[in-house]
């Protein structure tokens, strides 16, 4: 995160004030935050997305119900009428998809609130400077890391535990560091098989997680490997091997700020295509078990096989179109 | 060292001179110049007649660089040429060139791809270091990000190029090609003050323009703005825009909107691989990075993030000599040669098929 970059303030009930900003309130901070109580302990500012702000804050109970809310500031480069009009489509399409996706079971966060005006006015403390809230989202709080940061710990993990086997082995015993060279290849051999397997299962899983959400009607619009969390299994952890990288868990998928609802296959694959490539930009030494995510697909719904099927055309389409003209 | 730099790939055709010292300091520009095919109001312009035009200047123009340049043929260590992607006909044209200078010479040839010609040269010009680059241009609209040797794309056009979008749409308004059909779009935008509904459609990391294009197409045939003009309304309808509320929209309007709803959902793609990559900067090329409404929104987009935009003039902008003087000797530099048996050119020439062996 930014250290020179202030958020916005916050727009009503999540606003709140800390010493200094209460002691020097005028009179126009105090009729537009007035209306309502603060949040204490206030929301804390996770990530600056691209085109919301997160922040962990909670639901009626601060104990009990942690909670995610995504606030969509107001783009100040966009023509207003235009950012209005994109922010308000945009938090009704994620709402209603959230909501749809509840009800039929797919994981995702439950949708708690929403506001998709986002019209109350703010007063920046510092300078005084009035602008819009933002329209928000107030979603369940899903514990757990984004597939990519497990992802590249594995990635680390696994250049740690093997890549001095991989690197040179001859020039290695030469050296004569690698007293029992031989041994330790072949078991290295089996951890590494075993430890591959881990991750296409949990590609697998992904792909299925996926079509569950396809399947629901719903396309995601921008999956990526940050916009997956895998949320651990209640009780693990404690089990797993020192320096393995907890694989196990639930996928759930997260941001539905580009999502739609949709049932083509066009849709779907084109879904498909966005993770396909920026799991490829994002983890390109995983890249080669991307195949393990379309498996768990296929598997997860009637309907995948067409849309595998299409995915072939749209990744051919994707590689001529871009230089015309 | 010192190479010379032939670009051709559309209705430009340039010569570039870049010296790069031996002691590793900033490159040095000796000689960027230039000559545009223009076609009149309401037509592109065609291969075959561009690449008449690229025939026609490219000796004249290398003449006039070497001279500016004060080097002569002796002090150069490498011919570099455009190999793609672009326009079949044009490209040839100065290929052939970039040939027989490197016969005549005898000097090494450098085939060069045009986007990463844009992205180096982009680089070079305004120090940024690792930006998230965003190339926009009448054939190309790519955001691109550097990765493990490669200029990767994160998203693109998935049909024509925004620049495409602007020029074909000033073609229905029959706007003035001259100096750039983008340009005379961006000066008549400035009194435009109406936002009409255009199509929004950004699919994925992808943008696509088309849909925008027939809109704003029909939008203008509907409202019997298209075609000649008899330029009368164009001062007036400034003034009277405020007034006159019969909700019809005027051609200022028409390309205001237009250029309001692509740049955003260009910056948008962009915000989005900045957000994606972890990167503060964010680098405009290409000839549609000139346009200062581009330049401002991508800079209050980059501030709210606490990052910096880096953009060029049109001097290195638009399609130039130089920027492929200056890839090309990066890569020569790198050992890379292009023998005279494969220096074609081609029409399709992806940017991340380049192996970008000069950067870490």
């Amino acid at each position: 995160m930014t250290q020179d970059y202030q958020p916005p303030p916050l727009p009503p009930p999540f606003h709140h004030h800390n010493h200094r900003t209460q002691s020097t309130a005028t009179t126009t901070t105090t009729t537009t935050t007035t209306t309502s109580t603060p949040t204490l302990p206030p929301p804390i500012l996770l990530t600056q997305g691209a085109e919301a702000h997160l922040y962990k804050t909670h639901y009626l109970n601060a104990t009990t119900h942690p909670a995610a809310l995504k606030i969509r500031p107001s783009k100040p480069y966009r023509h207003p009428i235009l950012d209005r009009r994109l922010t308000r489509q945009r938090i009704l399409q994620e709402a209603r998809c959230l909501a749809k996706l509840v009800r039929e079971g797919v994981a995702v966060p439950a949708l708690y609130a929403v506001d998709w005006e986002g019209q109350t006015v703010v007063v920046d403390a510092a300078t005084g400077a009035e602008r819009y809230g933002g329209a928000w989202l107030l979603m369940e709080w899903v514990e757990g890391d984004v597939v990519r940061v497990v992802v590249q710990a594995w990635e680390r993990a696994m250049l740690a535990r093997f890549a001095a086997a991989d690197q040179h082995p001859r020039r290695r015993q030469a050296d004569g560091e690698m007293e029992v060279d031989g041994d330790q290849g072949d078991n290295g051999h089996v951890e590494r098989k075993r430890e591959e397997e881990r991750m296409k299962d949990l590609l697998r899983r992904i792909g299925a997680a996926v079509g569950r959400l396809h399947a629901a009607g719903v396309i995601h619009g921008d999956l990526t490997t940050s916009n997956l969390i895998l949320r651990p299994k209640k009780e693990s952890g404690e089990g797993e091997g020192a320096g393995e990288v907890d694989l196990e868990g639930e996928v759930v998928l997260i941001d539905f700020g580009l999502a739609s609802q949709s049932v083509q296959d066009e849709d779907r694959a084109v879904d498909l295509y966005v993770l396909e490539r920026a799991f490829g930009s994002t983890h390109p030494r995983t890249e080669a078990f991307f195949a393990e995510v379309l498996e768990g697909y296929r598997a997860s719904y009637r309907g995948a096989a067409s849309v595998l099927k299409r995915l072939e055309e749209v990744r051919l389409r994707g590689r001529k179109k871009s230089m015309l003209g | 060292m010192i190479a010379v730099g032939i670009e051709g790939s559309a209705n430009k055709v340039g010569v570039g001179i870049i010296f790069h010292p031996e002691d590793g300091s900033t490159p040095q520009v000796l000689a960027n110049v230039r000559h545009t095919y223009v076609t009149p109001p309401g037509e592109g312009f065609l291969p075959k007649d561009t690449a008449r035009h690229h025939r026609a200047w490219v000796v004249k123009l290398v003449k006039q660089a070497l001279q500016d340049a004060r080097v002569s043929v002796k002090d150069v260590d490498c011919i570099c040429y455009t190999k793609g992607p672009g326009m079949g006909a044009p490209l040839q044209s100065c290929a052939i060139a970039a040939r027989m200078l490197s016969l005549l010479w005898g000097k090494a040839l450098v085939g060069v791809n045009h986007c990463v010609g844009h992205i180096e040269m982009g680089r070079a010009i305004t120090g940024a270091t690792n930006p998230v680059v965003l190339y926009v241009s009448g054939g190309n609209t790519q955001v691109i990000a550097y990765s493990s040797q490669r200029y990767r794309i994160f998203g693109e056009t998935l049909d024509i190029a925004v620049g495409n979008c602007l020029d074909r749409f000033a073609r229905t308004l029959q706007i003035s090609n001259d100096p750039a059909p983008g340009y005379n779009i961006e000066q008549l935008a400035k009194k435009g003050k109406r936002l009409v509904d255009l199509p929004y459609t950004v699919k994925g990391m992808d943008i696509s323009m088309s849909g925008v294009l027939a809109a704003i197409d029909a939008l203008a045939v509907q409202y019997g703005l298209d075609g000649e003009w008899d330029g009368k309304d164009e001062g007036a309808e400034d003034s009277a825009s405020g007034e006159a509320d019969d909700g019809k929209p005027t051609r200022a309007d028409l390309c205001f909107s237009l250029q309001e709803t692509v740049y955003s959902m260009l910056v948008e793609i962009t915000e989005r691989a900045m957000a994606h990559v972890g990167s503060k900067e964010v680098l405009i090329v290409g000839g549609v990075g000139c346009n200062e409404r581009l330049q401002e929104m991508m800079g209050i987009m980059a501030r709210d993030r606490g990052g910096t935009v880096h953009a060029t003039d049109e001097r290195y902008c638009i399609d130039n000599g130089i920027m492929i003087a200056q890839a090309g000797l990066m890569a020569y530099k790198t050992g890379f040669r292009t023998p005279l048996k494969d220096a074609t050119c081609t029409q399709r020439f992806r940017t991340d098929e380049v192996l970008v062996k000069w950067r870490d």
